[in-house]
């Protein structure tokens, strides 16, 4: 799947999912907690992250899939268990995302500046 | 704080208020700021907004705030042909401010995340910052900030 964000809101349906998915993760602050530890740690299974956070072993599990599915993380098995790392990339392309709808809004605001000074009315008397 | 909801632009428009507001919620207008859609706007509090576009479909939009000329907000969904629904939309919100001769027009559009907001509270986000990910979250805090002023 392309890591790709567009800068165009219209016609980006996937890419905005892409976009949504990492808002969903990170809304929940469990796997906020997640990714913190991760970050710190570099690595981590599922059982050592449930001794660390006040959840089950079971509950990271659940977590970690989420953040997978939204590319914020990557499992890699070692031996007996699966490693996870953090991906930054699809949080870099979600910024991507939202800078492309800024400069929208930019680009609209300007063509509201264009359209209020160039079309005034005369005023009446 | 809020780390990445909510994208703030602003500019200031050699016009009066009033005429700003005309360019911001008559359809004809509306169509050529918003290129290439087409536009249906039932202007009141409920009132539905539909950008329509051949290529990409029918956006949605329940109209919030209609306080001519100060205010005017919309909620919009995220995907075309979709409804509005918690979740699904963003809000949109113009404000106009008389400013010398001309006027400030403000357009914030929050509500990206989909539950309670991407929060992190100060303290955490603090001892975090140095980690790769919120990084990234604090670039786009920075970004946010620097535009809105």
């Amino acid at each position: 799947m392309s890591e790709q964000v567009s800068e165009r809101r219209v016609g980006t349906a996937g890419e905005a999912s892409e976009a949504d998915e990492v808002f969903v993760a990170l809304a929940d602050p469990t796997r906020r907690q997640l990714l913190d530890v991760l970050a710190a740690r570099g690595e981590a299974s599922a059982t050592t992250l449930a001794v660390v956070l006040p959840v089950s072993r079971q509950a990271v599990v659940k977590h970690l899939a989420v953040l997978g599915r939204a590319g914020l993380v990557r499992g890699v098995r070692r031996g007996r268990e699966v490693r996870y790392t953090v991906r930054p990339e699809r949080l870099d392309a979600t910024a991507r995302w939202l800078a492309g709808l800024a400069a929208e809004w930019d680009t609209r605001l300007a063509a509201i500046k264009r359209l209020a000074e160039a079309d005034e009315p005369p005023r009446r008397s | 704080m809020a780390l990445v909801d909510r994208i703030e632009r602003e500019t200031v428009v050699a016009a009066p208020a009033e005429r700003l507001w005309e360019v911001l919620t008559r359809p004809e207008h509306i169509g050529r700021w918003f290129e290439g859609m087409q536009v249906e706007l039932d202007l009141r509090p409920g009132g539905a907004m539909v950008l329509a576009t051949e290529e990409y479909g029918k956006f949605h939009a329940v109209v919030e705030q209609v306080e001519p000329p100060r205010r005017f907000s919309y909620r919009w969904a995220r995907h075309p042909d979709t409804p509005v629904a918690e979740g699904t939309a963003t809000l949109v919100e113009f404000t106009l401010t008389p400013e010398g001769d001309g006027t400030r027009v403000r357009v914030v559009e929050s509500g990206f995340t989909l539950t309670d907001a991407v929060k992190v509270d100060q303290q955490r986000h603090a001892e975090a910052n140095r980690q790769g990910w919120l990084q990234v979250l604090d670039s786009l805090r920075r970004y946010g900030e620097q535009h809105a002023a």
